[in-house]
């Protein structure tokens, strides 16, 4: 083992990292502000990546009727719960979010994607496919259950994972796709080489990580979902709707998924149940960091994928075993140090 | 009533759909039923896929008899896996049950073949599962080659082409741990050096650090042994890295989702495949040539061109061995009987010199696998196309 197989691991655990760090941050989302923990979070990584790789080869991705599948069912549930009290505007609007968004997607993808229009379109277009996807699951799957106990929104939870493992494997098949990278060109730094995708990545994370602060600190929204978290009933009593905080929440998480995979796809082969061993290492990086802290959990997510690289180095057959169960020891400190939990509001 | 109506319906909708495979089952007696569980979904779905498309291709008459196939998915479960062969000989009064796709799957329907004295064709690669014969495997035979023949081809070719250290790079399951077995045994066996032993697993993103410390031990060749299109990133990694030594490869990486996601990273690669994968190559002496371009003009016809996979051609295999061999138990006994079970069973123990699209296959007693090295040929992937090697 020599400093440079020392640095080539440090940068491949960095750049994992990243990604389990940016997947941690919008599992810590979702939980502090709809008690879900989203075990989907992997679906949409791979959702967004093989949506991306599709594109890149100039195919219709099946997403897209997924989407606009998901989007009637959302329609068709909001429809249902606000029967009794839906003023002509609030309709207008959630006909434009439900079934107006997905419609406009169908277009811009029919349009767009025999052309090839370049990695930047291609990683827009498939964000617009993916992402609302999250919201619609929200509204289909969620809401109805918001005041049900952590347990239930788990096995919701797990539920949804599940059909949309097997949606993958319907839309996208049983093998896996590769995808051109936002940039082939690399940085030479002495002995080592850093692709411009791991740079990417990187940049992204971090950017990502400063907009969400900038988010959660300055604007009325970020704000709502941060009292949403705090205090589900205190935020109802001041007139935040805690429905809508959870459609962000989900919004975000979606986003955040989507562009994971989407950067992630150029680097490795992606396959339609990828998503979810990425997402448990997020998980695993969430877990160490409490479930409830954003630096704690990017902090360990880094510390997952350098963990990752090197035991992938020294003891290649135990990799996954040794980054599981690093949670055990961070667990029981947690539980000696922290006596009660506390479970439910 | 009006709320209690659905249900009434439902209840007799349920009550048909459960009782009418059972009904269906007594009017056709003298039909020979074939069973197949396949893992269509999960894992294992690039294996099963195309094992499920070649079943309805199978014949559905043979010496006069009807044949009627109920295909069922397995997902990759064991315990599904189980449940499927149950259903097929209890409800579907199976003769013969075609599956499943993979060892681990495979290996848990080896006890119900045995209690229920059904014979089991496999799809799946695993030595283990026919040998030792035992009063357990007597009842099942294998329709893919034994790693063994593979690792043997492989070793063969380094041993002559001057390697002297190889690393393995291989699956973190039982494929990998196959391979690995297999490959200590062969390259002692023919003097060569067994380097660097690193493992991955099918889901990972990333196989650097395997990848550093293999190029670290100086190996004259690396061979991967992993399956499908995952096979194809330790390579990436390696070539990404510098290493310009020759790479091998199993036969699990011989689908063409493996050449595309591989691209120009997997020029060179030497692997040993079944003679299906290169058909058209084969000189016209070789008998296999025929049945296998057979197979693939049917799937293709079906599927479109360029679907032809493999995997598949293993079912088609089952479906050659069946039509061999159901004509003899015929003369024994009545389909859905114990005896003609049996004899079926005895009918293919005794095949000899019967050519399949992936080799040609003797079976006896002791060995219910049958292939010989016929059943493989060295290729390698130039201009990304599959090339028979001389």
């Amino acid at each position: 083992m020599d400093p440079t197989i020392t640095l080539i691991l440090l940068q491949d655990g960095i750049v994992n990292g990243a990604i389990y760090a940016l997947l941690a941050l919008s599992l810590v989302l979702v939980f502090a502000v709809t008690r879900v923990v989203f075990i989907p979070q992997g679906e949409f990584v791979a959702y967004g990546a093989l949506t991306y790789a599709a594109l890149d080869a100039g195919q219709m991705p099946g997403s897209v009727w997924l989407l606009c599948a998901l989007g009637a069912a959302a329609c068709g549930a909001s429809l249902w719960t606000q029967r009794r009290m839906l003023p002509p505007r609030a309709l207008a609007r959630l006909l434009a979010g439900t079934l107006g968004i997905p419609l406009a997607a169908l277009l811009l993808t029919r349009e767009l994607a025999p052309l090839r229009p370049g990695v930047l379109v291609q990683a827009l277009l498939a964000l617009l496919i993916v992402t609302p996807m999250a919201p619609y699951l929200y509204r289909v799957a969620f809401r109805p259950l918001a005041q049900a106990s952590v347990l239930v929104l788990l096995i919701a939870a797990v539920g949804v994972h599940l059909a949309m493992g097997g949606m993958g494997l319907v839309l996208f098949g049983p093998e896996g796709s590769r995808a051109a990278g936002f940039s082939d060109g690399s940085l030479d730094l002495g002995s080592l080489t850093v692709p411009g995708q791991s740079l990417w990545i990187v940049g992204l994370t971090l950017a990502l990580m400063l907009g969400l602060y900038g988010f959660f600190e300055f604007t009325l929204y970020g704000k709502a979902l941060r009292a949403t978290a705090v205090n589900r009933l205190g935020a109802r009593l001041v007139g935040i709707g805690t429905a809508q905080s959870g459609e962000i929440a989900f919004s975000l998480a979606g986003l955040i998924g989507a562009l994971s995979g989407i950067l992630i796809v150029p680097l490795t082969t992606v396959y339609y149940d990828t998503g979810f061993i990425i997402g448990l290492k997020g998980f695993t990086a969430a877990i160490i960091g409490g479930m409830a802290s954003y630096p704690g959990a990017a902090l360990a997510a880094l510390a997952v994928g350098v963990l990752e690289s090197f035991s992938s180095f020294w003891a290649s057959a135990f990799k996954e075993v040794i980054v599981f169960t690093a949670i055990i020891p961070v667990l029981l400190w947690r539980s000696l140090r922290g006596g009660v939990v506390e479970d439910e509001e | 009533m009006s709320v209690l109506r659905p249900a009434a319906v439902l209840l007799a909708l349920a009550f048909l759909l459960l009782a009418a495979p059972l009904l269906a089952a007594g009017a056709r007696a003298d039909t020979i039923h074939v069973g197949v569980t396949v893992s269509a979904t999960g894992p294992a779905a690039s294996l099963g896929l195309p094992e499920q498309k070649t079943v309805t291709l199978l014949p559905t008459e043979i010496a006069g008899q009807k044949l009627e196939y109920t295909v069922l998915d397995d997902g990759g479960d064991s315990t599904r896996g189980v449940a499927n062969m149950r259903k097929l000989i209890d409800d579907g009064q199976a003769d013969v049950v075609i599956g499943s796709s993979v060892t681990p799957v495979s290996m848990a329907l080896i006890d119900v073949a045995a209690e229920k004295k059904v014979p089991l064709l496999t799809m799946a690669a695993a030595a283990r599962l026919v040998a030792p014969m035992d009063a357990q495997r007597h009842w099942v035979f294998k329709l893919p080659q034994n790693d063994s023949l593979m690792a043997d081809a492989i070793l063969d070719h380094m041993a002559n082409h001057g390697v002297k250290t190889v690393a393995f790079i291989g699956f973190n399951d039982a494929y990998g741990d196959g391979w690995l077995r297999e490959t200590e045994r062969a390259a002692a066996a023919k003097g060569v050096q067994l380097g660097s032993v690193e493992r991955y697993a099918r889901t990972d993103t990333s196989v650097t650090g395997q990848v550093l410390k293999v190029i670290a031990g100086k190996p004259d060749a690396v061979l991967i042994a992993g399956s499908g299109t995952p096979a194809a990133l330790p390579q990436k990694a390696l070539k990404e890295r510098g290493y310009k030594g020759p790479v091998y490869q199993t036969h699990g990486a011989a689908n063409n989702d493996f050449l595309r996601v591989g691209g120009h990273d997997v020029e060179g690669t030497i692997l040993p495949v079944g003679p299906i994968v290169v058909a058209a190559q084969l000189p016209d002496s070789n008998p296999i040539k025929q049945v296998a371009l057979t197979y693939v003009h049917r799937y293709e016809a079906a599927n479109g061109a360029g679907s032809v996979s493999s995997f598949g051609a293993h079912a088609w295999d089952a479906g050659l061995l069946l039509q061999a061999a159901i004509p003899a138990a015929l003369a024994v006994g009545k389909p859905g009987t114990a005896a003609f079970r049996a004899a079926l069973r005895d009918s293919l123990e005794g095949l000899h010199n019967v050519t399949l699209c992936h080799g040609i296959t003797s079976m006896t007693p002791d060995d219910h696998n049958g292939f010989d090295q016929r059943a493989r040929v060295m290729i390698t992937i130039q201009n990304g196309v599959w090339k028979l090697l001389p």
